[in-house]
């Protein structure tokens, strides 16, 4: 049978991305952020689509379809008819967005032509097709669910016109039935918060999420009273009087921080109580919309299976609660809900509802763990560092595993990097740096030493699979690191009530206080032997040695820096922070046999996010 | 710039928008200047929602 296979792409928004799909099989993903180490690149994945081809032995001419995640005209509609019905308001955003937009993003199909012929000079243009942002989300959610059937809610920033969407999934189609359009946002809410708290939007709302359990839900009442008009079913709208990102430059306006008696946090400045407080509500907000929303499609349409995706899919503390609430019987969530997931969104869509090919549901894992990105062998890891003169050690994979377990358990940190790339924002035990979770100093020392990220935020588990509702409240498994649960009971240590700082973080409120949150919650990671064998036999090992089934694992980079790459990036953060081994494949290099004069400036390399 | 052309009023026709086609032309012309006297840079205190 001759393979299909269909290119996806998202670009010209945030988080460019390729994705390759063979009859349907996702055969690779990448972002283009790991190959420019920009961070959320949005230009077009050139480099990304350079190393697809590279890596599947292929030409652009062996492609038989390819697919932008979105339709731009559609989009150029919607704000058109923003601007005017906001006009005069809106002026001075216009000048800002027509020039873009007159330049480069009306003619998207010929941008998007030209770029693809430079890769293959005779591309022909009846190739390319388009398909619309949620819609790529909600294949991104559903296609490779193991569910025949399901409830498909997608919720992000914005697409063209709609926000929040929800739609059927059945078989090889998607039916999108219902939809919250422009300007109301739940994904443009939070953000709108995530700027008033003093973080960079479309960034971090990971921090606000961390920060909110600091605090209390103290205005959740005066959020759902004054910004929303929110509805029995979980409908609603956002009233703008309080918001500017439709005509401004800036999420929210006077009228906003007049309503909670204070300014804007300035970026970098030291967190107040009110701060947290905020943070607190609006997560209580979110929760609320969401659960709501959810509890009445259930109603409606009793269906027992639900997909996630959009970057409101990425509040793990939302997930948990669904998840725990039991609304639906089973919850599968797209690892890459953001936009990145776009383009493999797309490619399915195209795949199943244009050529409408039938589906073959795989009940293990269609995202095969979502390790789908570029891979680097030993021999090129080798010829790097012979190039750069590091001097490693190399070992066969047992003799690794027990080597590193052994220098975690002694409160080494470790710079993992091994197979292929995970795609999504979730470093998964392949880009990782990994650690104790029981060294009560763990969490203060990755934030400040190596990740030199705020000290408030708090660090994730991987936990073996099987061991994994001994530790935590955890009944489903959350192999994509997308789901918050509270650790068990057994496993806390009671301390004296205080009031929440940001110092609490380092209270030892567990046996792994270093993965344990101010509210005895963490964003769980379960792993299982046949995803990733390796990292499941170095957990094992680790638990071997001290009992305990789980590491922490972080992302393999510094705050605003994408994840690690290729072994040459890998190396660069290595030198550039206090890790102390760094385990390339087979490779094993250590900090302190390395040349002094090597170590590099890193910490001010990449602008904060 | 004629298959643009093509497409967008194929996209019109399927919208049914066509209040938006004289809205839509001035707003080029007028954006047209805009291109051709400067520049642009886009905030990092907003979703860019363009």
């Amino acid at each position: 049978m001759k393979k299909v296979r269909i290119l996806g792409i998202s670009a010209y928004f945030h988080d460019s991305a390729v994705t390759l799909i063979e009859n349907g099989e996702i055969i690779y993903a990448s972002q283009e952020e790991r190959f420019s180490r920009i961070k959320h690149d949005s230009n077009f994945p050139k480099q990304a689509l350079k190393n697809l081809l590279e890596f599947n032995n292929l030409r652009l001419n062996q492609i038989d379809y390819i697919i932008f995640f979105e339709k731009p005209f559609l989009k150029f509609e919607r704000l058109v008819e923003t601007y005017l019905a906001f006009a005069p308001k809106g002026f001075k955003q216009f000048l800002f967005s027509m020039p873009i937009w007159l330049k480069q993003k009306l003619f998207m199909k010929k941008e998007i032509i030209d770029e693809l012929k430079k890769f293959e000079p005779k591309f022909e243009k009846k190739k390319l097709f388009f398909s619309e942002h949620h819609l790529s989300h909600a294949a991104s959610a559903f296609y490779p669910s193991p569910f025949k059937k399901a409830l498909i809610f997608t919720a992000d920033g914005v697409g063209e016109w709609a926000t929040t969407t929800v739609g059927i999934g059945s078989q090889n189609n998607i039916n999108i039935l219902k939809e919250i359009n422009f300007p109301s946002s739940l994904g443009l809410l939070y953000s709108a918060f995530t700027y008033y708290i003093g973080f960079k939007v479309n960034s971090g709302e990971y921090k606000l999420m961390g920060l909110a359990p600091y605090g209390k839900p103290k205005y959740a009442n005066l959020i759902k009273s004054k910004l929303l008009d929110l509805k029995d079913d979980g409908s609603f709208r956002l009233n703008q009087d309080y918001f500017d990102y439709s005509t401004g430059f800036k999420m929210t306006n006077e009228k906003f921080s007049n309503l909670f008696r204070n300014p804007p946090r300035k970026p970098e400045s030291s967190f107040k109580k009110i701060h947290m407080d905020i943070a607190a509500s609006i997560q209580d907000v979110m929760e609320s919309i969401v659960l709501k929303i959810l509890e009445s499609l259930k109603k409606e349409y009793s269906i027992e299976n639900l997909c996630l995706a959009g970057g409101v899919a990425l509040n793990c503390v939302v997930n948990g609660l669904i998840q725990k609430k039991k609304i639906f019987k089973n919850v599968w969530i797209q690892p890459a809900a953001g936009d990145a997931g776009g383009s493999l969104g797309a490619a399915l869509a195209l795949w199943y509802m244009h050529l409408k090919k039938k589906r073959i549901i795989n009940n293990k894992d269609s995202m095969k763990g979502a390790f789908i990105g570029p891979s680097f062998s030993n021999e090129d890891i080798k010829k790097s560092l012979d190039t750069l003169m590091v001097k490693y050690i190399k070992l066969e994979k047992q003799k690794l595993i027990k080597f590193v377990a052994k220098k975690i358990s002694k409160g080494k940190i470790v710079g993992w990097f091994q197979n292929r790339m995970e795609f999504g924002p979730r470093a998964l035990g392949a880009r990782s740096i990994i650690a104790d979770p029981r060294d009560k100093s763990m969490q203060k020392k990755l934030n400040l030493k190596i990740k030199f990220r705020e000290s408030f935020r708090p660090f994730a588990p991987s936990v073996l699979q099987d061991q994994s509702n001994k530790w935590f409240n955890l009944d489903c498994n959350s192999p994509y690191m997308l789901i918050v649960s509270d650790l068990k009971k057994d496993k806390l240590i009671t301390i004296k009530k205080t009031k929440k700082t940001l110092s609490s973080i380092n209270e030892i409120r567990s046996k792994v206080p270093s993965i344990t949150h101010v509210n005895n919650s963490a964003r769980v990671q379960t792993v299982n032997k046949s995803t990733n064998p390796l990292y499941y036999d170095l957990i094992k090992e680790f638990f071997k040695i001290t009992k305990t089934p789980l590491l922490i694992n972080t992302s393999f980079n510094i705050r605003g820096e994408p994840i690690v790459c290729t072994p040459e990036d890998a190396y660069r953060c290595f030198m550039g922070t206090n890790l102390d081994i760094l385990v390339l494949e087979n490779f094993i290099i250590e900090k302190n046999s390395q040349q002094n004069k090597i170590k590099i400036n890193y910490k001010n390399k990449f602008s904060l996010d | 710039m004629l298959d643009f052309l093509r497409e967008f009023c194929a996209f019109i026709f399927e919208r049914k928008k066509f209040w938006l086609l004289p809205v839509i032309i001035l707003l080029m012309v007028f954006g047209s200047l805009i291109v051709l006297t400067q520049g642009t840079a886009i905030a990092p205190f907003i979703y860019t929602i363009f």
